[in-house]
């Protein structure tokens, strides 16, 4: 779906290279997220996909076409673009912001409408908001708007720039689980680029966490948890990797038949094992009865069997 | 109250072509500062140039601007033009660039990144979010040309200056009055009639 063979950026003559001799396949479907420290040249690796910037040298093939072979205003509108601080059209209406990239497409006024109420759906907005202005909306409304106006025309392609960056902890963590719901029912590419580790390993079905320009590693969260290529991505990662990587299964993945011996605290199916092991550690216990979501018992998760995810 | 009365007629044609010369000045004046505000919003180099040029035209006092353009364009309506279109210059660009340059970084790079082109960008974001400084601009620029237009009566331009100077020629102090309150009345008019349009359009700002 995206292919960057060997792609450098340098800004200006004889400058170090922001991004040195790239290569990646993005196949349609996934989401990868890029990401690492500032200035390792994530932004600008995304930013040449949309040809928001030319790369030096190198060539970018999106949907089987060259980038450079097409009009960039005109393939933009094929791409959804999210930003941290959204952008969203303060002058414009949220239902002129959200049909924006359509009524550059020449869509009906009707069509526009539609789609309008229907994306409104999608994000989890009552499509009441549409008659207000971006300034009436919270902050987490208004990122939604951003995901709704990104997604209006149903590009293939995503690209997101710290898309959660600028929302406070609690509301972040929900807003990313729903975008991924919502990613898991539309079914686009998505290139999301972000500093902090948590979010990319939440998001995104690959990691490719770069540094100084370059891909040092490009696999699945499990694989870069349990296998850090160097000691860059081992330190990157961190010391709670075995914990982060604990993260990525639920509680059903290790549960085993039956119900444990005597009092044991309980927990939902659907937590995740990092979760379930410090309410383990909470209760100095070395097993926990899993229940549904109407409180009956389905089996027990023992400590042993987490630690041999 | 002796003349005012009986002239009426006169008084009107007047403050019409008072108006005329005032809104055709500031018209002319915001068309061209429009063009060069968007050209200079981010060029920085030319937008000094251009502010002193136009600063320069701004300290040339009215009569000596007046008269200045006698040898070029003769008296009457035309040299009144070009000198009050140019006089409200300074005010209408230093606006207009200030409002381009207002519009955020990130609004600009989510139009860019979702497919505006260059001139759609400018029409359907750029410039109605500077819309609301660039009217204060308008607003500004035009009180201070219906006050200046009264000088343009030297240079045989008509309009209310005329009043006044045959007031000051006669020593007739009813006239002088008219003149210049009906002047006065005109620029309060606009003053407040822009800023509710003003106000009005930035609805989008309050919440």
């Amino acid at each position: 779906m995206i292919t960057m063979e060997h792609v450098t950026k340098r800004y200006g003559e004889g400058a170090a290279a922001s991004v040195d001799d790239l290569s990646i396949e993005v196949p349609e479907g996934v989401t990868v997220a890029l990401v690492g420290p500032s200035g390792c040249g994530k932004t600008t690796t995304m930013r040449m996909i949309n040809r928001l910037i030319d790369p030096t040298e190198g060539r970018i093939v999106v949907n089987g076409a060259d980038v450079r072979s097409v009009d960039p205003v005109i393939f933009r509108r094929h791409i959804g673009y999210v930003i941290q601080q959204v952008g969203l059209f303060p002058h414009m209406t949220i239902a002129q912001n959200v049909g924006a990239v359509p009524k550059l497409l020449g869509w009906s006024a009707d069509r526009i409408a539609k789609r309008n109420d229907e994306l409104m759906q999608l994000v989890g907005l009552d499509p009441e908001m549409l008659r207000r202005y971006p300034r009436q909306l919270s902050g987490g409304q208004r990122q939604r708007v951003g995901v709704a106006r990104a997604l209006a025309a149903d590009p293939p392609v995503l690209l997101m720039d710290e898309p959660f960056g600028a929302i406070d902890p609690i509301a972040r963590a929900r807003l990313q689980e729903e975008f991924r719901q919502i990613l898991r029912r539309v079914r686009k590419t998505v290139v999301l680029v972000t500093h902090d580790l948590d979010e990319a390993i939440r998001l995104g079905d690959r990691l490719a966490i770069m540094r100084d320009g370059k891909i040092v590693q490009y696999d699945t969260p499990d694989a870069i948890l349990s296998h850090p290529a160097d000691e860059f991505v081992e330190n990157f990662v961190g010391l709670d990797r075995a914990l982060k990587r604990l993260s990525l299964f639920t509680v059903e993945t290790a549960m085993t038949k039956g119900a444990p011996n005597g009092k044991a605290g309980k927990v939902a199916a659907g937590t995740n094992l990092r979760d379930a092991l410090a309410l383990m550690a909470a209760d100095n216990s070395e097993v926990l009865a899993v229940t549904d979501a109407s409180g009956a018992v389905l089996g027990q998760l023992k400590r042993d069997a987490i630690f041999a995810v | 109250m002796t003349w005012a009365p009986k002239h009426i007629p006169e008084i009107l044609a007047a403050a019409g072509q008072h108006l005329v010369l005032s809104l055709l000045s500031v018209l002319i004046g915001g068309i061209i500062a429009v063009a060069l505000g968007i050209v200079c919003a981010r060029r920085p180099r030319l937008y000094a140039f251009a502010l002193t040029i136009t600063g320069i035209i701004f300290v040339i006092p009215s009569l000596a601007l007046f008269a200045l353009m006698i040898p070029f364009l003769g008296l009457g309506m035309k040299p009144a033009l070009v000198g009050l279109s140019s006089y409200c210059l300074l005010i209408l660009l230093r606006n207009v660039v200030t409002g381009l340059r207002g519009v955020p970084e990130d609004i600009l790079d989510a139009a860019d990144g979702m497919g505006y082109g260059p001139w759609q960008r400018l029409v359907r974001i750029e410039l109605p979010l500077a819309l609301p400084l660039i009217l204060s601009g308008i607003r500004i620029a035009l009180v201070t040309v219906i006050g200046i237009a009264t000088v343009a009566a030297f240079i045989d331009a008509g309009g209310l200056g005329t009043i006044i100077l045959m007031g000051i020629d006669q020593n007739y102090p009813e006239k002088i009055l008219v003149g210049g309150l009906l002047t006065a009345f005109i620029a309060t008019f606009f003053d407040v009639l822009l800023s509710r349009t003003e106000k009005a359009i930035v609805r989008w700002r309050s919440d």
